[in-house]
């Protein structure tokens, strides 16, 4: 077997995916799933780039006790849209949608993802649930909270609380035709010889994405539904002055709401688990346990909403049987974290971009899943419940990993998607500003709520400012590690070194191809002869390395045209 | 003004909250320890086991069952371990003592309305007296809110349209915060306060230091009359054409459904709002609707009346009962299920 079976385009001046064609209307009509990843990413952008313009008001309002920049209706709306934005137009969409749409036919060796159209229209339904909600914003604005809790939502907020829900419950539409689509294209469009087990687990991680999509996502949709119906008909379904019943608005909710946190998380996870193991050209330790352990959190996820409500009135019993599952569904993530770090063991470590994200998500998502158990532990959730360690402990799932694998995840790819490498010395640099400036922000927040700081507070009280402060400074900082890679990225996409197909040096199927890519994805159907993150052999590695001294294009000696 | 002496920990006030603290420590030590753990074998790999040539290729490595297992099973029995003490906590709590002082809490947009069982009427100020069970019946007029005691280690959620309760014992004197820390509209984080424990006998002076007002009972003695409840359920509750109100709290009822309930807050206050939802066996959906013509206020006073309705003599109830339907008694006599309770004691 040679080094690297590719399956390039083998003609110098290639036509990839990006000069394939011209013109806005090639791209707004596009089929090609790398095109569409292109259109997520720019749009995903946008929505991170107002969602983070929310949190810097935020940190700005809280450097004092008194609320003294914004009003308290002010206040209260921007801390609401910040969590809407992110959640529903940046966080969830994130990764699947980009670097998923990107990857997840290219990994298995398709052309295409199964259902191009449905592709193309997932993101035209995105932008259309995000446009009627940066509506609903710039009309007037929204104030319940990204949870929507009933009957202040149904009943007292004077608020765009319909037409917010309108352009969620729209966007809703979208991450379950991506779901679908993946879940198809996984199932049918595997490559010869692509078995299960051969599958990268980012292809892993993103099948169980897909099943809580197709899942969850309709009960958020029936939920906002349900509130709308009730908001404008005065039907009452959750205000207890109908007849309602406002702890089912929390069920409902949650239902959708907890795996949405795995809708997050899990696609992260498999960034992270590709990073570690090409990083340190290591086949991962476990590989099945990795696998499916994501498995089992998306199915475990769905048994969990309950511990939202230990404090809401729900029954006692009810609420240790969700505390135990809640604890049960920390075990699959346990396995990932023991088998990432064994993994390193007697590897070949490079300090790349990437790796420096994936290192750094492992150390947050560990403390974010720690500081987890806190709040499945019922004593413990009743005092931190609805304060800032609450705040603290999902920001560091959601930020501290999911934001961080992304990153990391774009800039592993990036030769890949846009045929150029960013400046690594610049990556490096923001990506440790990142990670401090991460920690400075929200670490002081774990500690504010356990001394009793309650979350969603416009003024709070003085003893509680030197935690605020060092927040918002620490803000500042991660703010500035975020622009930076925003405008490196920019940059490299004109100015960057040209990428070779192969940057890395790794096996997977997506690095044998050209990059960027041609349409097709692949000069040939690829044949896949070895098994997940198989590294050749040292002295084939000599042979690349020997003809790289040579002068000669590793991949065009390689190329095998069948 | 609220530290305690271990850093980052609110001040302990409460016979839980230094229980709450023990386990917050067990969790901190656990988190502590793996983090430390696995950052540092992290970096202890990423530094021993750094690329030394840009064409090495480390041995590939086949998983171990031993050690998934390993990393399953000691994590799972750590994560067990703090689920049977959070749950064990969480449990002995869940439900106040019988011989707890009520005081009742009403929230709304944007404050605490707060009754203690004497009449006392406080806003945004809760005193309690040090070393005595208080149990808080907590409603809401608007949305939901929540009652959160920092230095207690305790909050429920306060929802419209029921009851719910917490209770606490505090330890020591002083003045902590209360907080709403259910998101609630504008001024949610206006919508503070203090809880103030005194010694008892400070308390008991302050408690009759403004005794002029009328306790919950006495209030909803009047509302019983002037609502006109009196003409179907006796002038003492004793019954007529509706069952027997003496001695109802906290005893079986069947209903004509043939469920079967114990009477307490809520579903005296849902006989009330909406009185042919849960009836009584034997009795005829006569009564009519009382929800928007009293407050939550007055609810709470009309349940406290009814509270303090004590059996009088032997089975009082029984010929009540007898006299509106013969051959269904409202309530079956099961004595040792309840004990009467006094005016909020």
């Amino acid at each position: 077997m040679k080094a690297f079976e590719t399956f390039e385009t083998p003609t110098a001046a290639r036509v990839n995916y990006i000069n394939a064609e011209y013109g806005l209307k090639s791209w707004l009509l596009t089929k090609d799933h790398k095109r569409i990843a292109l259109l997520y990413l720019g749009s995903i952008s946008a929505f991170f780039f107002i969602g983070g313009l929310y949190a810097m008001f935020i940190r700005l309002e809280l450097l004092t006790p008194q609320g003294d920049l914004l009003s308290s209706t002010t206040y209260n709306k921007v801390f609401t849209q910040h969590g809407i934005i992110m959640i529903f137009f940046f966080l969830i969409p994130s990764i699947p949608a980009t670097l998923g749409n990107f990857l997840v036919p290219m990994m298995i060796g398709a052309k295409d993802l199964a259902f191009p159209r449905i592709n193309l229209l997932s993101w035209y339904i995105y932008l259309l649930g995000g446009i009627i909600t940066i509506w609903a914003l710039l009309a007037g604005g929204i104030d319940t909270g990204w949870t929507f809790y009933a009957p202040y939502s149904t009943t007292f907020s004077n608020s765009y609380v319909v037409a917010t829900g309108v352009g969620i419950f729209i966007s809703g539409f979208s991450s379950i035709l991506t779901g679908l689509n993946f879940i198809v294209t996984i199932h049918t469009m595997r490559a010869p010889g692509m078995t299960w087990f051969r599958l990268p687990l980012f292809i892993w991680s993103h099948y169980a994405t897909s099943l809580i999509m197709i899942l969850g996502t309709p009960v958020i949709a029936i939920t906002i539904l349900l509130l709308a119906f009730e908001r404008l008909a005065h039907v009452g379904i959750f205000d207890p002055a109908n007849g309602g019943d406002p702890v089912l608005f929390q069920h409902l909710f949650w239902f959708y709401s907890h795996p949405a946190v795995y809708i997050m998380v899990l696609p992260g996870m498999g960034v992270v688990s590709e990073l570690i193991a090409n990083f340190s050209r290591k086949n991962i330790f476990g590989y099945k346990f990795v696998a499916f352990s994501s498995l089992a959190i998306a199915v475990f996820g769905f048994l969990v909403w309950g511990h939202h409500l230990f404090v809401a009135s729900q029954s006692v019993y009810a609420g240790m049987i969700f505390s135990f599952l809640s604890f049960a569904v920390a075990i699959p993530s346990a396995i990932k974290v023991f088998n990432w770090t064994a993994t390193l063991y007697k590897a070949s470590i490079s300090y790349d971009t990437p790796m420096l994200y994936a290192l750094g998500f492992i150390g947050l998502f560990t403390i974010g899943g720690m500081t987890g158990l806190f709040l499945a532990s019922l004593a413990v959730d009743v005092h931190l419940s609805d304060t800032y360690f609450v705040v603290a402990h999902f920001h560091y799932i959601m930020v501290g990993g999911t934001l961080l694998a992304y990153l990391g995840g774009l800039h592993y790819w990036w030769p890949k998607i846009t045929g150029r490498m960013y400046p690594e010395g610049w990556g490096r640099f923001s990506a440790l500003v990142v990670f401090v400036g991460f920690n400075l922000t929200f670490l002081p927040q774990f500690i504010a709520g356990y001394l009793g700081m309650p979350r969603r507070y416009h003024a709070y009280p003085p003893e509680f400012q030197v935690f605020n402060v060092l927040s918002t400074a620490g803000a500042s900082i991660l703010g500035v590690g975020l622009v930076i890679p925003f405008i490196y990225l920019l940059w490299s996409m004109r100015y960057g070194k040209r990428a070779e197909p192969n940057p890395w040096h790794l096996p997977g199927l997506e690095w044998r191809t050209s990059s960027p890519p041609p349409t097709e994805n692949f000069y040939a159907t690829p044949i896949v002869t070895w098994e997940a993150y198989e590294f050749a052999p040292p002295e084939e590695m000599q042979v690349i390395g020997r003809l790289k001294n040579e002068g000669l294009e590793v991949a065009d000696a390689v190329i095998d045209g069948k | 003004m609220q530290t305690s002496w271990i850093p980052f920990v609110p001040e302990s006030a409460s016979t839980v909250s230094g229980r709450v603290d023990a386990l917050y420590f067990y969790l901190s030590g656990v988190t502590l320890f793996f983090t430390i753990l696995i950052s540092s074998v992290l970096i202890f790999f990423v530094i021993k086991y750094r690329r030394r040539s840009p064409f090495e290729i480390p041995r590939p490595v086949a998983g171990s069952h031993k050690l998934e297992t390993l990393w399953s099973v000691i994590p799972l029995i750590i994560a067990m371990s703090m689920f049977v003490w959070g749950a064990q906590i969480y449990f002995e709590n869940s439900r106040a003592p019988k011989n707890a002082n009520e005081i009742y809490v009403v929230g709304k947009q944007w404050m605490w309305k707060i009754q203690h069982s004497t009449g006392q009427r406080e806003i945004n100020e809760l005193h309690v007296p040090a070393g005595r069970k208080i149990k808080l019946i907590m409603t809401s007029e608007d949305t939901i809110h929540d009652l959160f005691l920092p230095a207690f280690r305790i909050k429920a959620d306060v929802l419209p349209g029921r009851y719910t309760t917490q209770w606490f014992e505090a330890t020591k004197p002083g003045t902590y915060h209360l907080f709403c820390a259910e998101y609630c509209g504008m001024n949610h984080s206006g919508m503070i306060g203090s809880i103030i424990v005194m010694q008892p006998t400070d308390f008991d002076n302050w408690l009759s230091g403004n005794a002029s007002q009328q306790s919950p009972a006495v209030a909803g003695q009047q509302l019983f009359q002037s609502l006109g409840c009196v003409s179907c359920h006796g002038a003492n509750g004793e019954g007529g054409r509706g069952p027997t109100l003496a001695g109802l709290f906290g005893r079986k009822v069947f209903l004509t459904n043939n469920q079967t309930l114990t009477a307490d807050e809520g579903y005296i206050r849902e006989s009330i709002e909406n009185p042919s939802a849960k009836v009584v066996s034997g009795f005829n959906p006569i009564m009519p609707t009382f929800q928007g013509q009293v407050t939550p206020e007055q609810l709470i006073q009309i349940i406290s009346y009814i509270k303090s309705l004590q059996v009088t003599g032997a089975q009082p109830a029984a010929p009540a009962a007898a006299t509106a339907t013969p051959n269904a008694p409202a309530t079956t006599p099961t004595p040792t299920a309840q004990t009467p309770r006094g005016p909020g004691q």
